[in-house]
């Protein structure tokens, strides 16, 4: 703000050509780069923070081994260890001493009250001389000595020499973060990131911690165990490189580092003593945000008798208010002026622990945070996020006029950085963002599970063992609960082609589908839990609210949203209202959900898979009915279930024995018996929790082949009889099936195996739903047009005869329904009821035949 | 006595800094003592005994429920204080305690910062009158040494005013010789002795009960009374559950600056230092309220109950094994006197009785997957209407330790709060009542209801109250997302005619004898038990209830091939939910009996009451079907 901003714009992009070529020149250059940055990680890093002996020798190694310019030898400086612009190799000393003056100079520094808050005195005291040290000039002298900052064993010359060393050179290849979008991965990352702040003008530089880890374990730890001390010295380095690179930049203050990702921590749980004043990364939910507290900086006092005006330095919350003005001499004269003291931005947050961390049977911890200048309200209650920061331990204050303290300490933590996990899932695929990390062993347990030939039997028979037999149903649910492999065709305009299976469940009261559902949602990590009859659409899928708090509108999201790459499972399907129903058209096939509410107009993604259960109309199953026909669900809806199962009391006397075993046994098996039989619970969550996550099989050729010849083999079943018995719609749901199969073995491939059990899964839902009860055949159109080929040929035939009648009366431009009725009842062989008669009737009157008026009907 | 034990472990180590072995030998110490016969019943209860009657910094007892847990907090652990007169620095422990030392060093290099958590606990909710008085009575009785002095009339307890008065005398020696020594953890005397002077008088005039009035202590139960805690947990933090019952062993501390509740709030230094705006008002009052009322309890030791039932031995030791085998003995006998007092209860009528019975003892003993086995709902429905549910609720009160009457009339479905809900304002976990001990009776008076709308919190209540019933666990509301957690209560629906609330077994009432008047019915009914004989029944539900339980291989075959069987005659009628309710029937009639393994006999009796029960609904419905 206060550099010279009168610098003129033609001239700045001039300067900006002359970096530009250098970067250019060092794109040329990688390899000699790359592999003075391993020499150095190798050979000189256990040796560099000792004695500036080997700061000497190190330079004399490199120009012996490599081949870099001589003139670099000469004038070495730490600080510029790995310049590799060849400007700086031209002019280097004048460069050195005149960026600085320029750039960080110029550049305002800004108080860091996330790092300086609240220090221990000792420490302080010996701290001064951290602040003395900042700036180019002082760094070149911390750099000669090698001293250590009280308490510590970090030495400001070497850490900043380091941590330069670090932006420079550090490459991450594999890196997948979304922030580095866009950037060379090849190149060294930090730099530029230095030239997107240099372009953009935002002065933070977001450093991972895992990198600095990877590159130095030594500067990782220091960075962890005494980050007030580390972050200024990185600050400091940071700025320098930059003004260096670019020395022309404005910026609004100085640089300041923002590490995260600090592998410290992760839970707030495991918070201890020991972490006190140490860098930690944990991660929950913000319940609560307070306004925005102006804390004071620098105090402004004014003399009343000489107008003598003087600044003091808020130390650990206290201002020492001067007794006596310097001026006049006069006590006690000297007042506070508010307006032209320092204040900074803050701000308390509450954070909650995130329900996934949290033991069973305890509740929530709560963790208070403050946030600093621009990290003020960056986040909202209800967000979920990664907070890196240093956690604080306050002693209560002591008041001189009790003897006694409580002996209570409170704590905080001063944020650093934030980073709202959930961001995410509003764009693009999230699956990195809720990664559980598995221990080698888990996963060696895991594969070594899904290596046994009868892998599926057991994980499905795992799922809910309380409930009995129905395999093919609990296969069913396995395999949505993998899901399948995501597919994005949205380049080509047909957006994401849905990978979740959404499975209907319906038959008789009393088969324990509640039951079935209510164990699915207790094993997904996102499930919802919902019953069609105490859910409304908007509960559904979102609404809109005012806070009662900022008088704010906020779009509060429902069980579909909520299960967001999860399950949502809905019991009593069919006692939901039409209306409710209709919002899961769009749900379920294009999994987004549009909301267009109290002027907010938005689409969410609910990629969610639905787990349903329906109760029949006539409270018990109808065999001579059909599905649609016992549910009374609409048959647009119904398609988009892949998997329809049936629910029914078999009522044999074999299946009865094995219930009856399998009941009492559930009533005196002990708890040990059980854990052998079964899977535990905890293995088959990690087990899908690690298939969703790394396992993203592809149908490969066979496979394929296998695919088409099912479909072409569905097709063929209903044409001889003049029914179509499969659309594209069943293909997919044969894809998905086969993929999940797939993922259950943990192989990359989806194989003729795969495709052969998602041919008879889907085979043994479609026997079971779309049977047509009045010929017994498999008849898809049941689910696609709610009516089974039969019975619509069979209406056409009653509108025929109908009509044949009619034309056989000759000239009678009106008759009776009734008797018209009951003529046709008499002609025809099979029984007509009132309904056929009536659907008839319609059938003539859309061919413009006649018109049913009341009870007479007129021919046209 | 035993507080000097305390400052005999605390003060040397802290000093030496040498034996970091001390805290576990307090431990030791404390468990070693109070496994000792009887050696716990010398402990003053904060149950029983008025708080200001209590001597600060002595060991007392709290038999309570974890209501809340708050955050974990960080303290001195060890701490250098300077004498202000030798100039010499003397290290300090920390541990056990609310308050520091004047003259804390903030910047001593010794000072060792521990972690520990608090609990907040209330007296278990429901439990029954006749529970605490008689817990209150043995502990006065046995006690050879409580540090109270009580003068009779002051008690909250009025009712009995027997042999108390002997009391005082025995009580005061020991007491005296045991503080002697306690100012070694006070050396400045705070609080201690001025305490006794100025305690004595107020007490007249209040009673602690009274005072609690106007702070919200948050029991779950509305019209509680009774101490809440706050207990600071120290060891095996994660062996702690929400809603746990727990006998506490620890030092009680009521330090009056405990209780400086923000009158000293200067708003400069509000605005500079941050530790003050950090906390709500709500919140302070919440964690912090004054020691007088919501006493903290530094936890020394901590005993999980099984029950609450005084009479019962609470430890799984000899003599509770001991106890138990000679209970069995008569048990038959027990239970043919309560069967028998249960069928007068409920005007004649045997069956129901029977299944009054079993569901008396049942308990949810394991969860396979979400399934909780055997829990035994009961509906009892076609009960008279006027006061006759509210009769048979007192005398299931006078039963079990624990229960709680919901009167589900309309406006207490609408306007109260069943599930606990984190008040984040407070940073709480604001009660609800369905927040109870295992075991506890719940009494879902559904005579009550009448007709007309139920709003948006009438449905979640109803909603509640039927995953209580299904699924044993009540979902907290978290406001941002909810929480489950599993529970274990019975709950006992009585209804007109059938309920609206699932329950696993509906049993309508038929009336044998239709008394003129209901009340001197059921009163005389009552009064005719002795209390010996009650006590007896109180025994034997909290015993059965416990009792192990397994079926033999021989005794699944045939109940596999008798319901092969039934289903065979009837398909549509047996369905593999009967089979479910009659083995727990099965079950609960088997340790009903004092049998531990399930007999054929039992399980055709089981068979043949749930007959019984059924064709009594069959013909309810179509009793009811006839009607136009």
């Amino acid at each position: 703000m206060s550099s010279p901003t009168s610098t003129p714009v033609g001239s700045k992009r001039s300067r900006d050509d002359i970096p530009v070529t250098p970067s250019s020149d060092g794109l040329a250059s990688p390899p000699s780069q790359r592999r003075r940055g391993q020499d150095s990680s190798n050979g000189d890093l256990p040796a560099m923070p000792t004695s500036p002996a080997t700061d000497i020798a190190s330079p004399a190694v490199h120009d012996t081994s490599l081949f870099s310019s001589p003139r670099r030898s000469g004038n070495f400086l730490p600080s510029e260890v790995d310049m590799s612009s060849p400007l700086m190799y031209g002019t280097p000393s004048s460069r050195v001493e005149g960026t600085p003056r320029s750039g960080v100079r110029g550049t305002p520094v800004r108080q860091r009250p996330d790092l300086g808050s609240a220090r221990k005195a000792p420490q302080v005291d010996l701290h001064t001389e951290l602040p003395s040290a900042d700036g180019a000039v002082a760094s070149e002298q911390a750099a000669g000595q090698k001293l250590v900052i009280w308490g510590t064993d970090v030495n400001v010359g070497t850490c900043k020499e380091k941590f330069q060393r670090f932006l420079q050179r550090f490459i991450d290849p594999t890196s997948n973060e979304d922030e580095n979008a866009g950037l060379d991965l090849n190149e060294p990352l930090y730099m530029q990131k230095l030239e997107e702040i240099s372009v953009i003008g935002e002065p933070v530089l977001n450093v991972n911690c895992s990198h600095v880890q990877s590159f130095d374990a030594d500067l990782y730890r220091q960075l962890i165990s005494y980050p007030q001390e580390v972050i200024p010295t990185f600050d400091m380095a940071v700025n320098e490189l930059f003004f260096e690179r670019f020395p022309d930049s404005i910026l609004e203050h100085q640089i300041q580092v923002r590490p995260y990702n600090a592998l410290k921590t992760r839970n707030m749980r495991s918070l201890n003593p020991e972490d006190i004043d140490q860098m930690i990364t944990i991660s929950g939910m913000v319940i609560r945000t307070s306004q925005l507290i102006p804390e004071m900086q620098e105090a402004f006092f004014q003399c009343q008798v000489c107008a003598f005006s003087t600044r003091v330095e808020v130390d650990r919350g206290r201002i020492a208010e001067p007794a006596v003005c310097r001026n006049c001499n006069t006590t006690h004269s000297l007042a506070l002026i508010h307006n032209r003291s320092a204040f900074s931005d803050k701000q308390m947050i509450k954070v909650q622990e995130s329900p996934d961390d949290m033991p069973a049977g305890q509740t929530p911890h709560t963790t208070i945070v403050y946030a600093h200048n621009d990290l003020v309200d960056k986040v909202q209650p209800g967000d979920r996020i990664n907070i890196t920061g240093i956690y604080r331990a306050v002693p209560m204050r002591e008041n001189p006029r009790q003897s006694t303290v409580k002996s209570v300490y409170k704590t905080h933590i001063d944020v650093i950085h934030f980073r709202k996990t959930d961001e995410k899932r509003l764009h693009g695929l999230d699956e990195d963002s809720d990664q559980k990390l598995f221990t080698e062993e888990r996963v060696q347990t895991l594969k070594e599970l899904a290596a046994k030939p009868d892998v599926y039997e057991r994980l499905s028979s795992a799922l809910a063992p309380s409930i009995y037999e129905q395999e093919d149903i609990k296969k069913g649910i396995l395999l949505q609960l993998f899901g399948g492999t995501r597919k994005d065709f949205s380049q080509t305009g047909r957006g994401n082609f849905r990978a979740e299976v959404n499975i209907l469940l319906c038959g008789d009261p009393g088969t324990s589908k509640s039951q079935l559902l209510q164990y699915v949602f207790n094993l997904v990590p996102r499930g919802q839990y919902t019953s069609g009859k105490g859910s409304s659409a908007v509960g559904l899928t979102a609404y809109v609210m005012k806070d009662p708090e900022t008088k704010q509108l906020v779009l509060q999201t429902g069980a579909l949203v909520l299960s967001d790459n999860g399950i949502c499972c809905i019991d009593e399907f069919d006692k939901m209202s039409d209306s409710t129903r209709s919002v899961l058209h769009e749900v379920m096939e294009q999994q987004t959900l549009s909301i267009a509410k109290a002027g907010i107009i938005c689409q969410l993604n609910a990629r969610t898979s639905v787990l349903a259960a329906a109760n029949p109309v006539e409270s018990q199953w109808n065999p001579k009915k059909t599905t649609i026909e016992n549910i009374q669900l609409p048959h647009t809806l119904l398609s988009r279930f892949d998997l329809i199962f049936l629910m029914l009391d078999p009522q044999d006397e074999a299946y009865d024995r094995r219930l009856a075993h399998h009941l009492v046994a559930l009533y005196y098996q002990s708890e040990e018996q059980i854990e052998e039989e079964f899977l535990d619970m905890a293995v088959l969550k990690d087990y899908i929790a690690y298939a969703r996550t790394y396992i993203n099989p592809r149908l490969n050729e066979e496979a394929s082949q296998a695919l088409i010849e099912a479909y072409v083999d569905m097709r063929k079943i209903g044409s001889g009889r003049g029914m179509v018995s499969a659309y594209p719609r069943q293909l997919e749901s044969l894809i998905r099936l086969a993929e999940a199969h797939a993922k259950v073995r943990f192989s990359d491939k989806v194989e003729t195996v795969d495709v052969e059990e998602a041919k008879r899964l889907h085979r043994e839902a479609l026997k079971q739903s779309a049977t047509d009860p009045r010929t017994g055949f498999v008849d898809i159109s049941i689910l696609t047009t709610g009516m089974s080929a039969t019975a619509r040929k069979r209406k056409e035939e009653v509108a025929q005869a109908l009509k044949k009648m009619i034309q056989s009366r000759g000239k009678t431009p009106a008759m009776k329904y009734q008797q018209l009725f009951d003529d046709l009842r008499g002609q025809s062989e099979a029984a007509i009821t009132k309904d056929m008669f009536e659907e008839a009737l319609r059938a003539l009157a859309d061919e413009d035949y006649l018109t049913v008026t009341g009870k007479t009907v007129r021919l046209l | 006595m035993r507080m000097w034990f305390v400052c005999r472990f605390c003060c040397p180590a802290a000093q030496s800094n040498s034996n970091p072995e001390w805290e576990a030998k307090v431990l030791e110490y404390f468990k070693g003592q109070l496994r000792e016969k009887e050696s716990h019943s010398w402990v003053p209860s904060l149950n029983d005994v008025p708080l200001h009657y209590l001597k600060p910094n002595s060991l007392v007892k709290f038999r309570c429920l974890v209501q809340d847990m708050f955050d974990p907090e960080f303290y001195m652990g060890v701490y250098e204080t300077v004498d202000p007169s030798t100039k010499a620095n003397v290290l300090r422990c920390g541990k056990y305690k609310d308050v520091t030392e004047c003259g804390v060093d903030l910047n001593s290099r010794n000072t060792v910062t521990a972690e520990r958590q608090t609990f907040y606990c209330v007296p278990i909710p429901g439990e029954s009158p006749w529970a605490k008085e008689i817990s209150f009575l043995s502990a006065a009785r046995v006690v050879p040494s409580t540090s109270y002095v009580p003068s009779r009339q002051k008690r909250s307890y009025e009712e009995d005013d027997d042999d108390m008065d002997t009391q005082p005398q025995k009580q005061r020696e020991p007491h005296t010789g045991g503080m002697g020594e306690t100012p070694q953890i006070q050396p400045h005397g705070n609080g201690d002795s001025k305490r006794q002077e100025t305690e004595a008088p107020s007490s007249q005039t209040t009673a602690p009960s009274d005072c609690s009035s106007h702070l919200d202590l948050n029991f779950p139960l509305p019209g509680e009374r009774g101490p809440a805690c706050l207990v600071k947990v120290y060891e095996g933090l994660d062996s702690f559950k929400l809603n746990d019952t727990l006998e506490i062993y620890g030092i009680l501390s009521v330090n009056p600056v405990l209780t400086v509740l923000g009158e000293e709030k200067d708003p400069s230094l509000l605005l500079l230092n941050p530790t003050e705006s950090m906390e709500t008002p709500e919140e302070q009052r919440a964690h912090d309220p004054p020691a007088s009322l919501v006493p903290r309890l530094h936890m020394l030791y901590a005993r999980p109950l099984q029950h609450n039932n005084p009479l019962l031995p609470s430890a799984p030791t000899e003599d509770q094994s001991a106890f138990v085998s000679s209970f069995l003995v008569e048990m038959a006998s027990v239970r043919a006197e309560l069967l028998a007092y249960l069928t007068h209860v409920l005007l004649g009528d045997g069956l129901a009785a029977e299944y009054l019975l079993l569901h008396l003892i049942s308990n949810v003993y394991t969860r396979r997957d979400v399934l909780p086995l055997g829990k035994f709902t009961l509906n009892l429905s076609g009960c008279p209407l006027n006061s006759y549910t509210e009769r048979l609720y007192q005398i299931v009160q006078q039963l079990v330790p624990c229960s709680y009457r919901l009167s589900m009339s309309l406006h207490t479905m609408n306007s109260m709060r069943l599930v606990p809900k984190k008040d984040y304002v407070a940073n709480r976990l604001v009660s609800g009542a369905l927040q109870l001990a295992r075991n506890t009776s719940l009494f879902l008076d559904e005579t009550q209801l009448e007709q007309g709308q139920l709003d948006s919190s009438g449905v979640r209540n109803i909603t509640a109250l039927g995953n209580l019933i299904s699924w044993q666990k009540v979902d907290y509301d978290f406001s941002y997302h909810q929480m489950e957690f599993p529970c274990n209560i019975n709950v006992l629906v009585t209804s007109e005619g059938r309920s609206l609330l699932p329950s696993d077994c509906q049993v309508p009432l038929q009336p044998q004898v239709t008394p003129p008047n209901m009340e001197e019915y059921l009163t005389t009914i009552h009064m005719a038990q002795f209390t010996s004989q009650i006590n007896k029944f109180r025994v034997y539900l909290s015993l059965a209830r416990t009792l192990d339980y397994s079926i033999s291989d021989e005794v699944t075959k045939a109940v596999e091939d008798d319901f092969v069987d039934m289903r065979k005659d009837d398909p549509q009628s047996v369905t593999a939910e009967d089979l479910h309710r009659m083995l727990v029937v099965a079950r609960l009639l088997s340790l009903s009996l004092g049998q531990t393994t399930l007999s054929r006999d039992g399980w055709m009796r089981a068979k043949h009451i749930d007959m019984l029960r059924r064709s009594r609904t069959e013909q309810q419905k179509s009793l009811n079907g006839n009607e136009p």
